[in-house]
């Protein structure tokens, strides 16, 4: 999608009190909502480019739920669902150009997925036969960081690294509500605003730090917490696909003009577990899991593709069948995915000569050789 | 060769890394118009300017992290952490990310790292200005941890670890930054960085040392040879790897090891070095191999220093001990 046309008066973020503070597209119901200066972002956005978006979220959701079930099935060690969120990933995502570069945590699939990223890699670290699964320079996006904010520093220096290159790109930061009270995310807020960098912050605020409530990280609003820096934030409905992809954009044009560093709080819900080794019951009420289920960032969208007549019975087979074939691939894929060879251990742990290593791994292999016989 | 102190050798060794390379950035606190509190970058940011030589808001993960992003960028940072001290507030992204990303990541992000970290007492300073780390680091594997001696080690270290595609911790002996000696641009032959140094030849006991106490170290064989004790002296230079045939081959002629260094003696790298050598020439030893360092306290005030920084003493002490075992 272009972003050509997305004006920026002045590197401003339109005032928006909306929507009790957040930008919104889409209503709850699927309606689109009237009023707010964000529509200007997506104009360009048709029938298509819905379509494209809702597919999206779609299969997304199929794979996650096909990871879920391949760890409950043993193949993997741990997943991190994403359910709930593929609105803020998918929005976000969309909004990216090829040259920009993503610094995602550990429940980025969606995002991932849409910057080209094989399910099939994504699955490697949960599976344990790798650390990471793909190369960050083929897909203009780094392996997950489990360290939560850890990312968001190393979003700033590669945003540096663009601003001393004098490229037109950004460098996008995707952590939690929990991430927000790290160190290193206040410390990439500081740094990003005293260089002006191209970076963008996109906090996925899921309402939940495994058992924590966001309210427990802070009382204030996260969008607000850049302010201190002199970093604009904006607050966007995160199950508002449109409504993120609005944000972003407006963000990244913003750094493509030299404007600096964009917060993005995108309030959204973790609809599953923290990862499929949390039990959410001990700790959050059905009550408000239900709250949640309305604002549902595919029933939204759907309902927004029925009424303008974009989406029928057919278009809702052919999405099906396009997250069956997808998760089909993933659980194919998932299986084959070999272990590593033992020696593997030793791969990469420095580019140059290293003779305690190298002591160690022949060692090692004359020991294994001792067990073969 | 020209003569001049270990500060201005690390100062000339950075200005060649930067005009030898363009992706070689600095960052740190203070390091731009101030050059640094050592005076170590004294200059470059007037000649390079403040895209090259950048100074950073306090805040030391940020630094490393900051640098992180940068080396995935295809840049080659060099962070200045002012003290040992500081170091700890990096700590998490130098060991979770700086050492790891390239294993990580099967080898396809490269994290060409230099954090350069004064380090060491003797100053007089005040609290947190005076410790010896390197342990925590040379533990981590991923990283290489490096400390130089000399000015002339120091010049041509310090561009080693910036031609380096592994991350290095760069230790500098600050109480030595003073001293002067001679500095060769084109050294023959290169000693590779992570090989260590026999600098003084003995036949009745190996001393090894690194880093500040190196020239403590060669005091001691003097006096000791004044005294007819014969002592080798072995200046490690590389703290990870370890270059563990130097020592070996030392122990193996004269039977008796002492490891003096700063730090605690407890998990220092002087408990590494006995245990290996312990495995690997324990038929060449005539002494249990002795340690010298830091006691199991936290850096004293200035005032204590004295007794807790090893001295030419407590090294002959340790020496007289392995003599007489």
């Amino acid at each position: 999608m272009a972003i050509a046309h997305v004006r920026v008066p002045q590197g401003r973020i339109p005032e928006w009190m909306g929507f009790d503070g957040l930008v919104q597209l889409i209503s709850v119901d699927g309606q689109p909502t009237v009023g707010c200066p964000y529509w200007e972002l997506v104009a360009d956005v048709g029938a298509e480019q819905l379509r494209e978006l809702y597919t999206d979220m779609v299969v997304v959701r199929r794979l996650d739920a096909e990871a879920m079930a391949l760890q409950r099935q043993g193949e993997l060690g741990l997943w991190a669902p994403l359910l709930g969120q593929e609105a803020a990933q998918v929005g976000s995502a969309h909004a990216l150009q090829p040259d920009d570069f993503v610094l995602p945590s550990y429940r980025e699939h969606g995002v991932a997925y849409c910057r080209g990223v094989d399910p099939v890699a994504m699955l490697q670290l949960w599976r344990g036969t790798a650390l990471s699964g793909w190369d960050p320079a083929d897909f203009g996006i780094a392996t997950p960081a489990i360290i939560v904010g850890s990312q968001a520093l190393h979003a700033t220096g590669y945003a540096l690294g663009i601003a001393l290159d004098g490229a037109t790109s950004a460098a996008v930061a995707y952590f939690g509500d929990g991430a927000s009270s790290e160190g290193d995310v206040a410390e990439a807020f500081g740094f990003a605003a005293s260089y002006a960098v191209p970076v963008v912050f996109v906090c996925q605020n899921n309402q939940w730090a495994i058992s924590e409530p966001v309210r427990l990280q802070s009382h204030g609003s996260i969008a607000q917490r850049g302010q201190g820096y002199g970093i604009p934030g904006i607050a966007v409905d995160g199950n508002d696909v449109l409504a993120v992809l609005a944000a972003t954009r407006l963000a990244l044009a913003r750094a493509y003009a030299g404007g600096g560093p964009t917060l993005i709080e995108a309030v959204t819900y973790r609809m599953g577990p923290h990862t499929t080794s949390d039990d959410p019951t001990r700790y959050r009420s059905h009550e408000e899991e239900e709250e949640w289920r309305v604002k549902d960032p595919l029933a939204r969208l759907r309902a927004l593709l029925r009424s303008e007549g974009l989406a029928d019975d057919p278009f809702d087979d052919e999405t099906t069948a396009v997250a069956e074939d997808a998760a089909a691939r993933l659980r194919r894929g998932c299986l084959a995915l070999p272990d590593p060879p033992p020696d593997a251990l030793f791969e990469h742990v420095y580019a140059g000569p290293h003779p305690l290593l190298q002591e160690e791994r022949e060692a090692y292999e004359d020991y294994l050789s001792t067990l073969e016989s | 060769m020209a003569t001049m102190s270990l500060g201005r050798a690390l100062n000339a060794g950075l200005r060649q890394a930067m005009e030898r390379d363009g992706k070689v950035v600095l960052l740190g606190e203070d390091i731009g118009k101030l050059g640094g509190v050592f005076r170590v970058t004294e200059g470059l940011q007037r000649d390079f300017g403040d895209r090259r030589v950048i100074d950073t808001p306090l805040a030391e993960s940020g630094v490393v992290g900051t640098a992180v992003g940068l080396a995935m960028r295809g840049y080659r940072p060099v962070c200045e952490i002012q003290f040992d001290g500081f170091v700890y507030p990096a700590f998490d992204q130098i060991v979770s990310q700086v050492a790891k990303l390239r294993h990580r990541t099967e080898g396809r992000v490269a994290m060409p790292l230099t954090i350069r970290v004064p380090y060491g007492g003797g100053i007089g300073a005040v609290e947190h200005h005076s410790e010896s780390p390197e342990a925590y680091f040379a533990h981590t594997a991923g990283l290489r941890v490096v400390t130089p001696s000399t000015a002339g080690d120091g010049h041509l270290m310090i561009q080693q670890a910036i031609a380096s595609d592994d991350p290095v911790v760069f230790f500098e002996p600050k109480r030595r930054y003073w001293e002067r000696g001679e500095v060769d641009d084109t050294p023959t032959p290169v000693t590779p960085l992570h090989q260590a140094r026999v600098i003084a030849e003995g036949t009745d006991a190996t001393v090894a040392a690194y880093g500040p106490m190196v020239a403590t170290a060669l005091d001691a064989a003097r006096i000791g040879g004044e005294e007819g004790t014969s002592i080798e002296v072995i200046d490690l230079r590389s703290l990870s790897p370890v270059d563990f045939d130097t020592i070996e081959a030392s122990v193996r002629k004269t039977g008796r090891l002492v490891v003096a260094h700063e730090a605690s003696v407890f998990c220092g790298l002087g408990a590494e070095i006995a245990a290996r050598v312990s495995e690997h020439c324990f038929y060449h030893l005539e002494s249990p191999v002795r340690r010298v360092g830091g006691f199991a306290t936290p850096y004293p005030p200035s005032r204590l220093e004295q007794h807790y920084l090893p001295d030419t003493d407590r090294i002959l002490h340790e020496v007289d001990r392995c003599l007489q075992a």
